[in-house]
């Protein structure tokens, strides 16, 4: 009886001994493919006129040596043109592909990858990495963190479903009173409404505004700029027709809406698109006193 | 596991349209993406939707105009279907409410694209794509369909019959990207692919990195053909340094290309005398490396677009976005100078074989968009005619997958539909096949499709179908992860700068055969691929590795259906065959996964429209 116990421990011991091993010399050879990614990198940087160091802010919940939120540095040749993104995907490629964050299109459309550099609210893709050096065009050190006022998922993703529960809040939804008779028979629309709202309908749901909004930091409820600006997209478009305006303003004008804001331009002034969001709340708040006039 | 009636893969414009109709036709359906929906690479599109809308115009004209752009390589019944129907198309979004831009009168603008004989393009600025994707979410949103964003569908479940066209799809196998967990999604009725481009196989490119041909890849490793994979579309006006597309519609306000002598070249080297600037996108590209290579290029890489004659009023209002693309990503103000342009790839016309109703040969399976070929573009797309594709076509997928009826289909799938071709390759390797593996957990190849027979021989039922998938993914994740061996990111831009040097706008028999023994190579590599981040939590890292084993299938697709086509048709220029040989290739590329290895047989242009024959001419601008 004992010997068998004994027999069975000695197996038990061998058995972890060998997964030990094993789980060692795949740490050494993860360690390689770590060292081979680095010297891709280091070729590189000695044939790069300039250097920069990219810093990023990282953090884990799922591995324990990386849940506490720490700052890694990165070196990075620099490349004319280079942007945020492509300094980001170099450290991704050469350093550490462990390294996480949002991007797809690179062309300032998808909106996935808005992060809080060097402390402003950018879309990296958008953002040339000479732009943020001195004044001679050098970069120096360049700080990524994620969007502050939103949940850090990993590294520099953060969890967007506050932004699209609160665009969602605002029936974000074409909504005619009516339709046009006729299949194949348009709804008219001058070219003047078209412009009016041509600017609100250029929001690519980045997340920047909402992050950089201190009264939306403050207020879970409030709507934000991103979702009062797609109100107004409906709000002003002609071919919805008075009804669906009317109910539209009611939605804008509830104690979490358009009234919270306090004009601060925080959101306008990180914008991607140029998207006038302060002006637009303002004008919905002015719509929203006539039309609260109208019935007095 | 999740249950649904449709499982529509892929939110972008065709994924989105698709869920929308089947939703319509009384479905319970769920999106499932890796995107969230308004991310989609559709909203990168800018040129327009055309669609035969105004008096004086007729979609006959525009199926005439699209056959010939195809360079009759497209089915009649299919371009049919894309004309007659893009005007309520168009139309129905407009009662949604995009933005189109408007004519005086109120009624949707129309401007010219290459390729057409009338002014037929609709658009929205030059961000059509972003308004058409943004305004079919909200309809998605409105009719409250299931989103189930940022899960990354890795695999098909489908039966293991051993004939492809015996094959059924009973759902998909999706990585849930925030969570790191593996889960099956049950279709009841159908699951629709509607992925996207692979614009990734190439290193220059105007598409987002998703692009990665998830859909074809799944399709192809499930024993559905992929048809016409050769012909990928190279735009001729994307930003050197980037791939961002500047817009046709830059050419169709009237915009003009110089090289460096200041010539414009499109007329002075007699490239397309008639159409000049216009001409359909191969035409324009090849005539721009033609000017490169001949030493008229500037700094040997590009030409010059000028737009700067079109005055800043027209540019603001029709191209504006344009003007921000150009100075956010190129440091040019085109307002003041031309800007630089080269071509790179753009559009893949080939994909996953369907007909006109959007089905595979594998029942239930359907796709439609970019990863699907119907065929509408054959061997060259006209500017305009891909938006109208995404919503035709999505909005057929969705209502058949649903249960519509639409009755025969006229364009044939499947291995069954194939005509008597000997073709003796001359490989130079034997593409697909591996030598042994440590495991095929990496390769996953042919395995896709399970022995779906239980024990006993019964037939297994769709739910174990889609457990057994399950499975093999979860399997395959931890192993990626466990394990050591080398990065994606390596064999991906081997790839990539293989795919761009020989598979590109210029093809010779040479280089074709070294690209595919680097893709072979590449196929070597990704045996000992490995996840180093052992992270659950969004693992971009996993995510990026299953891609590129994608690619390397989409590319090698490509690769093989170019160093078969020996003649010069469309967008695929051979250099030792200068001519389109129509009695020998009137015919569709299939290229399909059988036992790992790909196979490759032909199927049959449809020229029979339903009352007229479109009879082959030479495509001239």
């Amino acid at each position: 009886m004992s010997t068998q116990v004994t027999e069975q421990e000695q197996t038990e011991t061998e058995e972890e001994s060998a997964h030990q091993q094993r789980r060692l010399a795949e740490k050494a050879e993860r360690q390689e493919v770590r060292d081979r990614m680095r010297e891709r990198a280091e070729t590189d940087l000695e044939q790069a006129d300039t250097v920069f160091d990219l810093k990023v802010f990282r953090y884990d919940p799922d591995i324990p040596e990386k849940e506490d939120p720490r700052f890694d540095t990165f070196p990075v040749p620099f490349t004319k043109g280079m942007t945020v993104l492509d300094a980001l995907m170099y450290a991704r490629d050469h350093y550490d592909s462990s390294l996480t964050f949002r991007h797809s299109c690179r062309q300032a459309v998808c909106g996935s990858d808005a992060l809080f550099v060097n402390g402003t609210q950018h879309l990296g893709c958008k953002t040339q990495v000479v732009d943020l050096g001195d004044s001679e065009g050098v970069p120096g050190q360049i700080r990524v963190e994620p969007l502050p006022h939103q949940e850090v998922v990993k590294d520099l993703v953060v969890d967007m479903e506050h932004f699209y529960d609160q665009m969602d809040a605002v029936e974000p939804f074409f909504d005619a009173d009516e339709l046009p008779s006729g299949d194949l028979e348009e709804q008219r629309q001058t070219r003047e409404n078209r412009e009016k709202i041509k600017m609100s309908s250029r929001c690519i749901w980045c997340g920047a505004c909402m992050s950089s909004c201190n009264i939306a930091a403050g207020d879970n409820e409030y709507l934000g700029p991103a979702a009062i600006n797609k109100a107004y997209k409906f709000a002003m478009d002609d071919r919805e027709g008075e009804n669906r305006k009317q109910e539209r303003l009611e939605i804008i004008e509830q104690e979490h809406g358009v009234w919270r804001c306090q004009t601060q331009f925080s959101c306008t002034e990180v914008c991607p698109k140029d998207i006038p969001l302060t002006e637009h709340i303002q004008e919905l708040k002015r719509e929203a006193v006539k039309n609260n006039l109208k019935f007095w | 596991m999740y249950e649904h009636d449709v499982i529509v893969v892929g939110a972008g414009g065709a994924g989105l349209r698709a869920a929308i109709a089947a939703h319509e036709e009384g479905a319970d359906v769920a999106l499932v993406s890796k995107l969230h929906p308004v991310r989609s690479h559709t909203g990168a599109a800018e040129g327009g939707i055309n669609a035969a809308l105004r008096d004086g115009d007729d979609w006959h004209d525009h199926a005439y105009d699209t056959m010939k752009g195809s360079d009759y390589l497209g089915d009649a019944p299919a371009i049919e279907t894309l004309c007659e129907t893009s005007p309520e198309e168009v139309i129905q979004l407009e009662h949604w409410g995009m933005p189109f831009s408007r004519e005086e009168d109120g009624r949707v603008s129309q401007r010219p694209f290459g390729g057409l004989s009338f002014p037929r393009t609709t658009y929205a600025g030059a961000e059509t794509g972003h308004h058409l994707l943004h305004t079919m979410y909200e309809q998605v949103v409105k009719r409250g369909i299931k989103v189930y964003d940022e899960f990354y569908v890795m695999d098909l479940a489908v039966t293991d019959e051993p004939d492809p066209e015996d094959r059924e799809c009973h759902g998909c196998v999706a990585y849930d990207i925030k969570s790191g967990e593996v889960t099956g999604f049950k279709a009841n009725d159908g699951v629709v692919l509607a992925t996207g481009g692979d614009g990734q196989a190439f290193d220059h490119t105007t598409n987002a990195v998703a692009n990665t041909g998830d859909g074809p890849a799944m399709a192809y490793r499930a024993g559905v053909p992929v048809e016409d994979m050769e012909f990928v579309q190279f735009h001729p006006t994307t930003l050197p340094s980037t791939g961002v597309l500047i817009s046709e519609g830059v050419r169709g306000e009237g915009g003009i290309l110089y090289n460096a002598e200041g010539e414009r070249f499109m007329f002075e080297y007699g490239y397309a005398n008639n159409a000049g600037e216009l001409a359909s996108r191969d035409v324009v590209s090849r005539a721009e490396l033609t000017e490169v290579n001949e030493g008229r290029g500037v700094e040997d890489e590009y030409v010059y677009l000028d737009m700067r004659h079109l005055g800043d009023e027209r540019i603001l209002d029709r191209l504006e976005n344009i003007l921000h693309l150009a100075e956010d990503f190129e440091g040019v103000d085109g307002l003041v100078e031309p800007m630089p342009v080269k071509p790179g790839q753009h559009y893949h016309m080939g994909g996953i074989e369907t007909n006109e109703h959007g089905e595979t040969c594998v029942s239930g399976l359907y796709a439609a968009g970019e990863c699907a070929c119907v065929s509408v573009h054959g061997s060259n797309r006209l500017g305009g005619n891909a938006l109208p594709e995404l919503i035709v076509f999505g909005a057929r997928a969705g209502y058949h997958a649903a249960g519509r009826d639409y009755g025969e289909a006229l364009v044939q799938t499947g291995p069954s539909a194939a005509i008597e071709h000997e073709e003796d390759l001359g490989a130079p390797v034997e593409p697909g096949a591996l030598g042994p593996a440590d495991d095929d957990v990496a390769a996953d190849g042919g395995a896709t499709a399970d022995e779906a027979r239980s024990d006993g021989g019964q037939l297994a039922s769709p739910s174990e179908v889609v457990h057994r998938s399950v499975e093999r993914q979860r399997q395959r994740v931890e192993r990626l992860k466990e394990r050591d061996g080398r990065n994606h990111a390596e064999i991906r831009k081997k790839l990539q700068k293989a795919m761009t040097r020989w598979v590109n706008v210029f093809r010779e028999e040479e280089g074709l055969k070294k690209a595919l023994e680097v893709i072979k190579e590449c196929r070597e590599e990704y045996q000992n691929v490995a996840v180093s981040d052992p992270s659950s939590t969004y693992n971009t890292d996993l995510i990026h590795t299953i891609e590129t084993r994608n690619l390397i299938d989409t590319a090698e697709t490509i690769a093989l259906g170019a160093l078969a086509r020996d003649e010069f048709r469309g967008a695929h220029w051979r250099a030792e065959h200068q001519e389109r040989k129509d009695d020998e290739w009137l015919k569709h590329t299939m290229v399909q996964w059988s036992d790992g290895t790909p196979e490759l047989y032909y199927t049959d242009v449809i020229l029979e429209g339903a009352d007229k024959t479109y009879e082959p001419k030479v495509r001239s601008y």
